[in-house]
């Protein structure tokens, strides 16, 4: 070369794009996510507590609108985000004391916490449309 | 920071087609991302079909045939072909690990061979690696002692005491854990990340060296250290089969215990 190039910037190499992420670390996602969720969903409690307190109109209001198919749908998103966080989060603390870092038991781990998540907000499911 | 995509320069484009020689009847396609810092142009993925009856295993030995019968230009670190350097690392089929020690059967399809993810690439399949070696330098990675050897040379230490280097010492700093972690991907330059942090513990648990109070204190820190958030992904990719994600787990723990 007669004449030094101008350094251009480098480019990033893909990150996101190409790195296909084992379950394990969509599941760290997910408990990003419903960690979020659970918080915003928190106002409802509030709105439940709240319109108790503010009398029977406000409380029909409430109950009318959690009683909608749209209500349910968002309770049903509730309880599995609030039954996911607390499994993945039995397993955080698994982890914290230095538990179930191999391969195999993330793997296993994967898979309880899922199971988990699924049979808890079956039964509790179960347990509230009782007649 | 959280940056979900690429930046403008930074896009792959496609780029060229070399076939196969005439008559290759095994063949593999291998899409190869390609960087020359000499164009202003974005990097693009080149496709080479490889005639596979004439070609070793592993994928290293498909990019060696490809830089040595199909273009020269094509640019890759490497050296010990046998997973003892770490030079070859880089993101295989979606994965991180060294070309060398993954077989090129474990590919469905066309092989997709790109840089280690998340750097600064210099060129081709060779990624800028000075702030990794940075943050290297940055938890003093030598013996520290402030005890005068003992008169007979050397500090000696019990099978027991040696047995607790075993999955630390192994680690050849390939990066392929630290670039695999999203965590080291938002908060790299000041993350250490788990390659880093596993070296750290490697120094730690070393009963010879006497500065551990000191590299805790280095380590308790938000983001050098507490960026780590379990996901995984370092253990899950790690070609030499060490637990960078366990060994962060143990430094936390010792912090744990030195606060009583």
């Amino acid at each position: 070369m007669t004449q030094a190039a101008k350094p251009a910037a480098r480019p990033l190499s893909p990150h996101l794009q190409v790195y296909r992420l084992p379950l394990a670390a969509w599941m760290s996602i997910t408990h990003r996510i419903t960690g979020i969720g659970l918080t915003i969903g928190t106002l409802l409690l509030v709105w439940w507590i709240g319109a108790a307190a503010m009398g029977p109109e406000a409380y029909a209001q409430f109950t009318g609108f959690i009683g909608s198919p749209l209500g349910y749908l968002i309770l049903l998103g509730f309880s599995v985000a609030l039954f996911y966080h607390l499994c993945n989060g039995i397993r955080h603390l698994f982890w914290d004391v230095g538990m179930n870092f191999e391969i195999a038991q993330t793997k296993r781990g994967n898979l309880l916490v899922l199971v988990g998540t699924i049979l808890l907000t079956a039964v509790s499911w179960v347990l509230a449309l009782r007649p | 920071m959280v940056e979900f995509t690429l930046p403008k320069n930074s896009k792959p484009t496609k780029g060229k087609s070399y076939p196969a020689p005439a008559g290759a009847k095994n063949v593999k396609r291998f899409d190869v991302y390609r960087y020359d810092p000499d164009t202003d142009a974005n990097p693009h993925i080149d496709s080479y079909d490889v005639d596979m009856d004439t070609c070793g295993p592993m994928v290293l030995d498909a990019l060696l045939k490809i830089k040595d019968e199909m273009d020269q230009t094509l640019t890759l670190r490497r050296s010990c072909r046998e997973g003892i350097c770490g030079s070859c690392s880089m993101n295989i089929d979606g994965g991180n690990t060294l070309a060398c020690l993954k077989p090129i059967e474990d590919c469905k399809g066309a092989v997709k061979v790109y840089p280690l993810p998340h750097m600064p690439v210099i060129k081709d399949l060779v990624p800028d690696l000075t702030h990794v070696y940075a943050q290297y330098t940055s938890i003093e990675p030598w013996m520290k002692t402030d005890t005068p050897p003992p008169s007979s040379g050397e500090r000696l230490q019990s099978p027991e005491e040696r047995e607790k280097l075993d999955g630390l010492w192994e680690c050849i700093l390939c990066f392929c854990c630290s670039t695999s972690c999203p965590s080291y991907w938002w908060n790299g330059d000041r993350y250490l990340g788990p390659a880093i942090l596993l070296q750290a513990a490697r120094w730690i648990n070393d009963s010879r060296d006497e500065a551990t109070g000191e590299r805790l204190d280095n380590l308790e820190d938000p983001f050098r250290l507490y960026r780590c958030h379990t996901i995984m992904n370092c253990t899950n990719t790690c070609p030499k089969g060490l637990n960078p994600a366990k060994a962060i787990a143990d430094i936390k723990m010792k912090l744990v215990e030195r606060a009583g």
